[in-house]
């Protein structure tokens, strides 16, 4: 076993133990804490997959983040004002139920991610990292305008949504919830590196004419890793919804994008448990400095300049050595 | 909709579109010399903003809050050049984006620590305010009639400096070859600090003279920053040229678009409705724009085909 394995593996235990005897301590404000970094660590999950993998330095996955946001705002919204959706042509009704809302906002980010994605990818390099940074403010102008769903104010949900079989209001349960996705996506990241696919996408990140020699097609490959990356992330918007029971668009704006990346880049970009340890040391710092000083956030500035400048293999880098180049 | 109204919102167009230009301008020059992304331009245009205000309100002179924005940012971008940026030249993307995002962070809330959460404000001199008429009976404020003015002599005057003086043949060949400008005998290093000096100087003077119109507040840089890379993206990378056409088409079409757009639904929709869609899609114009220029040119109007 590699040291990247074993830190890993005490992740996943860290993982469990530390809210489980934050719960048995009768502490559930720690639980929830935890929660937000496993959600946030989900949406890192996600661009990791388009940053790791594909290589494509997305600006603007926040755009995704709030689709999925949205879509359990509007479809809640609606479950709890009881007006339907649509009725003509057909009958459309809200919904309070996690599943069929992560089904929603999988498909809709999905979908938003594949047209952002099929115009971004015209391009390369710099132009891809304005221009998606571009159709993510494009997104949150829109929803700030959206007076139906809030516009700037946001849209509160009243009652967090229900999962079959689960008390979602007791916060350890919603944290169990949160963690097994996370760890569903981490494994569907594990699978997607080694598959042809994965290989396929790694050969067209660093030499795409040699991946057209072969006769298959890059951008088609980086359009596919896109779209997933960005499905990822809407799900963990419709967590990040439910975990606060509100919507507004600041969940699409250009400093949620770039928070994202932070996640992703703080741990270790392309490692697996990246975003995990990204999310759990921003969470961190948010809520120790957060505490001490108003302005965490310039300190926050100064250690991401450091790992940026000094420790380029993010924290797992620093811990677990370089990355083997043959993974 | 009389002709005077459309008169008048061309100009404000213009008067945005030049103001987007100064931004845009420093960051193509920026990119097209070092090859560098750099998101604390929005940071440099606050520096400026807020070093106007403050002379502003201690001088009471309009003129030396202008001179003080130019040397803040200047001081700044050139400070931050030689202490983080210079590291990042052989860096790729992703590390640019990064430490210049935790630029945003130190600058802005540094700036918050500095001066408060609440806005200054920095107002229009005497002599530059209340409005003149215009050929044609339009009354506009002199002020952004002078803004226009000083957009348009500053592009001007960027492109005399690039194209007839010894630093503009620099700053060319640097764009194309950079080793070979070092190897005759060129300070390429001091040649960067100078180039982003004057990137940052632009922003500055962007945000003093727009924070005459506008609040001058924390975080004022950011929204314009994402125009300017609209500007860019629309105008092709590298090019002062694509930067002015981008940015004045950019700037006509969200403030026409925000006008128009509402009208033009009202024909054929009930007026609440009209306004609503007519709004959000206005919202959206620019980006739409930016995406059609994608799919017709990916490398932009002015810019190299790749």
């Amino acid at each position: 076993m590699s040291r990247e394995t074993i830190l890993n593996a005490l992740l996943v235990a860290g993982l469990v133990a530390l809210p489980l005897g934050a719960h048995l301590a009768g502490e559930p404000f720690t639980v929830t804490l935890a929660t937000r970094a496993v959600i946030l660590a989900l949406a890192a999950v996600g661009l990791n997959i388009a940053l790791g993998l594909g290589g494509l330095v997305s600006l603007g996955h926040a755009a995704f983040f709030g689709v999925g946001g949205y879509a359990m705002g509007i479809l809640a919204s609606h479950a709890q004002s009881y007006v339907p959706l649509m009725e003509a042509p057909f009958l459309i009704e809200g919904t309070k139920s996690m599943p069929v809302i992560w089904l929603v906002a999988v498909v809709a980010s999905a979908l938003a991610a594949l047209l952002i994605g099929m115009l971004s990818l015209r391009t390369s390099g710099v132009y891809f990292i304005m221009i998606t940074l571009a159709f993510g403010q494009m997104l949150y102008y829109f929803a700030i305008g959206w007076a139906p769903y809030g516009g700037e104010d946001g849209l509160p949900i009243y009652v967090r949504n229900g999962f079959p079989g689960l008390n979602t209001l007791v916060p350890i349960q919603f944290y169990a919830l949160c963690l097994v996705v996370l760890l569903l996506a981490l494994a569907l990241h594990a699978v997607i590196a080694r598959s042809p696919f994965g290989l396929a996408l790694d050969a067209a990140r660093q030499v795409p004419e040699r991946v057209r020699a072969v006769g298959l097609n890059p951008t088609r490959l980086k359009l596919a890793a896109f779209t997933l990356s960005g499905a990822i992330t809407g799900l963990s918007g419709a967590l990040f919804a439910d975990l606060n029971r509100f919507v507004s668009p600041t969940m699409l704006s250009w400093q949620m994008s770039g928070e994202i990346m932070v996640l992703v880049i703080l741990g270790g970009t392309g490692r697996l448990f990246g975003p995990v340890v990204g999310a759990a040391v921003f969470v961190a710092l948010d809520h120790h400095l957060g505490g001490l000083t108003e302005f965490w956030q310039v300190w926050l500035g100064v250690i991401l300049l450091a790992v940026v400048l000094f420790a380029r293999g993010g924290l797992i880098g620093l811990i677990a050595g370089e990355r083997r180049t043959d993974a | 909709m009389s002709p005077i109204l459309i008169a008048e919102q061309v100009l404000n167009g213009l008067q945005f579109g030049v103001m987007l230009f100064l931004m845009a301008a420093g960051l193509t020059l920026i990119f097209g010399v070092m090859g560098l992304i750099n998101l604390a331009h929005g940071s440099l245009y606050m520096v400026g903003a807020f070093a106007a205000a403050a002379v502003a309100g201690l001088t009471g002179s309009f003129l030396l809050a202008l001179i003080a924005a130019l040397a803040a940012a200047a001081i700044a971008g050139a400070l931050v050049e030689i202490v983080v940026i210079r590291r990042l030249y052989a860096r790729d993307h992703l590390d640019q984006v990064l430490a210049t995002f935790a630029l945003i962070l130190i600058f802005s809330e540094g700036t918050r620590w500095i001066f408060g959460s609440f806005p200054l404000f920095l107002d229009i001199p005497g002599w530059l305010s209340g409005p003149v008429t215009l050929p044609g009976g339009i009354a506009y404020p002199l002020y952004r009639l002078v803004l226009i003015g000083a957009g348009l002599a500053v592009a001007a005057g960027l492109g005399l400096l690039i194209s007839r003086t010894r630093i503009g043949i620099q700053i060319r060949a640097g764009e194309n070859d950079r080793e070979m400008i070092a190897a005759l005998g060129v300070d390429i290093s001091k040649l960067y600090t100078i180039v982003f000096a004057l990137g940052a100087a632009l922003a500055g003077l962007a945000g003093a003279l727009v924070g005459a119109i506008q609040s001058v507040q924390v975080a004022m840089g950011e929204p314009v920053l994402i125009l300017a890379f609209v500007v860019i993206v629309i105008g092709g990378i590298g090019s002062i040229r694509g930067a002015l056409v981008g940015a004045l088409l950019v700037g006509l079409t969200d403030t026409l678009g925000g006008i128009f757009l509402p009208e033009l639904f009202k024909l054929f929709l009930d007026p609440a409705t009209a306004t609503a869609v007519g709004a959000s899609l206005a919202s959206m114009a620019i980006y739409i724009l930016m995406g059609a220029v994608l799919i017709w040119r990916p490398t932009g109007l002015f810019g190299a085909p790749a």
